[in-house]
């Protein structure tokens, strides 16, 4: 009887606490030592000849309401409102220990990046004469650090590592073997697809090797996302501050200029990249995800932007103006669609039921559809006249695989619509398809200088 | 008897600053000692306290820290500061202003006694 009762006091007092730990105004510290009061309080009253189950209600009341409680203290404490993250330290000794040697490391391989892309120039490489090779080259620098990051992180099998190393030295090669001239197109596709396909190899890193998996692929889509947010937000805070070094050097008569170009903003750059990527990992639990947040305000506007051009095209009868870069411009609108549909899929609860929102993606998607038709069959007759180049193969590639999605998800999201399909299946199929890219990038990296002749 | 929530509350951080001068103590005693020195009178909402309790550490009133004795929950203890007592002398004068005004209406008769409606 005794031991039932207090068993049964013991689980009510864990539900008070369970109220408390979900009050964003209140610590664990203030969750323990409430604790320690409520607790003193039942004390004093089964002591004074209550029933536990009395004190517990008494001692309840007497601490006031959740909400009054909570007001209080985020009146006091109102920067707990605002989660902030804590660069180091965590709840007990052996996390804090952790998060420090998760900086250090974080540190090392952000330098290591940063002086990786000076280490050429001990070899004559000169950033601005040689623009093409570090073109080429700069994901290399940049990613092989942040791989090794996260093959830390992870704390990697030696074959996956072994794996990593051989992809980026294939990499290497990819950039490098082949005898491009400085204006062939075929430069300037590596520059573009190299950066692609590593990143893809640093996903299986990031992944801890379980590319095979669709949680985790899509973990690593979530990480793309806000990676990509992050960097702009530093590449923002670098602008100012290379602002400030003008603006004082050049005050006191010293050009920062040399000093700016070839070492701020190079050795910038590549650390960013490691700094942004433990950021995401570091602020992953402390704020909500950035990207889908974006995606949710600009899906609608984008949805509204595209519905409008496909009607004009149609009402006012103009045809789509074919010049060189036509594909291009459309490929990249086609780049920001499935953008806004892979951030909207991915912050989207697989359970719950298709809604508004799910109508609105297939909206955008279709008109991205409808105009990315029309710019085919425009195209389509003019093809002959450009000819087949290495630039204009890969336009057109790209084109195809990023149409092919599209298409895909739009007939699942009607499904989805229509309750047909469970919406797992277009998640599956936007992971999966990540393999498609990593193909295709690795195609235009390797086999197309080969396919035309180092043009 | 009924205090009014102002007075509770205009009082609360004498009361608090004077129970720690005596003696370092932790949430639930002080509240204790207040309803005690008070006869019962003075009676918070208790999870009240402990904002109070870190505004005052926040202002550098107290000072706290956890103390964990063998076989026992940890308990937050907090301790007077200097400038605490300092503050705490400040809001003694105050209030021995207050209560002296108050003490000399309390002795003039016609304050106690309620007179009749004037007749218009």
């Amino acid at each position: 009887m005794a031991i039932d009762s207090s068993a049964d006091i013991e689980a009510q007092i864990a539900q008070w606490l369970g109220y408390i730990a979900k009050r964003r105004e209140l610590t664990p510290a203030d969750a323990d030592e409430l604790e320690d009061h409520l607790r003193s309080r039942i004390a004093d009253l089964t002591e004074a000849g209550l029933s536990p189950d009395e004190a517990f209600l008494i001692a309840v009341k007497r601490m006031g309401s959740l909400d009054a409680l909570s007001r209080e203290f985020a009146r006091e404490h109102s920067e707990r409102l605002w989660k902030q993250l804590v660069l180091t330290g965590g709840p007990d000794e052996t996390t804090a220990a952790a998060s420090r040697l998760d900086l250090m490391v974080m540190i090392a391989c952000a330098a290591l990046a940063a002086i990786a892309i000076k280490i050429p120039a001990i070899f004559g490489f000169d950033l601005a004469d040689d623009a093409t090779f570090y073109a080429r080259n700069f994901s290399l620098f940049a990613l092989v650090p942040l791989a090794a990051y996260f093959a830390w992180c992870r704390r990697l099998r030696p074959a996956v590592i072994g794996l990593l190393a051989a992809l980026f030295a294939v990499g290497a090669v990819g950039a490098n073997a082949y005898p491009l001239g400085d204006q062939s197109q075929s430069t300037v596709l590596t520059a573009i697809h190299l950066p692609l396909a590593l990143w893809l190899v640093v996903g299986v890193a990031y992944v801890g090797g379980q590319w095979r998996s669709d949680r985790r692929r899509m973990d690593f889509i979530r990480f793309t996302g806000e990676w990509f947010i992050y960097f702009v937000l530093i590449a923002l805070g670098g602008g100012v501050l290379t602002a400030f070094t003008f603006a004082t050097f050049t005050a006191i008569g010293v050009n920062p200029e040399t000093f700016v170009s070839s070492w701020l903003l190079p050795c910038g750059a590549m650390a960013a990249v490691v700094v942004a990527a433990w950021l995401v990992e570091a602020k992953k639990a402390v704020i909500e995800n950035m990207a889908p947040v974006l995606t949710r305000v600009f899906t609608p506007l984008f949805a509204a932007a595209l519905l409008a051009f496909a009607v004009s095209i149609v009402v006012t009868g103009n045809a789509i103006d074919i010049d060189r870069d036509v594909l291009i411009r459309f490929n990249l609108l086609l780049v920001v669609v499935l953008g806004l549909l892979l951030y909207g899929i991915s912050a989207r609860d697989p359970d719950a039921k298709p809604g508004l929102f799910d109508k609105l993606q297939l909206a955008l998607v279709l008109a991205a559809l409808v105009i990315d038709a029309l710019v085919l069959v425009a195209l389509a007759n003019r093809i002959t006249e450009f000819g087949f180049t290495a630039n204009k193969t890969a336009a057109l590639g790209e084109n195809v695989i990023l149409l092919t999605n599209l298409a895909w998800s739009a007939y699942l999201l009607f499904a989805i619509l229509r309750a047909r399909t469970p919406f797992s299946r277009l998640e599956r199929w936007q992971t999966g398809y990540l393999t498609v890219y990593a193909a295709w990038a690795w195609t235009v990296v390797l086999a197309f200088p080969v396919i035309f002749e180092f043009a | 008897m009924h205090i009014a929530k102002d007075l509770v509350a205009a009082s609360a951080t004498p009361l608090v600053l004077g129970i720690l001068a005596d003696d370092e103590s932790y949430g639930y005693a002080i509240l204790k000692q207040v309803s005690d020195l008070s006869g019962g009178n003075l009676e918070w909402t208790d999870g009240l306290l402990y904002p109070l309790l870190h505004r005052l550490e926040r202002l550098g009133h107290v000072e706290s820290g956890w103390r964990e004795a063998a076989g026992e929950r940890r308990r937050k203890y907090y301790r007077i500061t200097e400038q605490g007592r300092a503050e705490l002398a400040e809001q003694r004068r105050q209030w021995s202003a207050v209560v002296d005004a108050l003490q000399s209406i309390w002795t003039d008769t016609q304050a106690l006694t309620v007179r009749p409606a004037l007749e218009g």
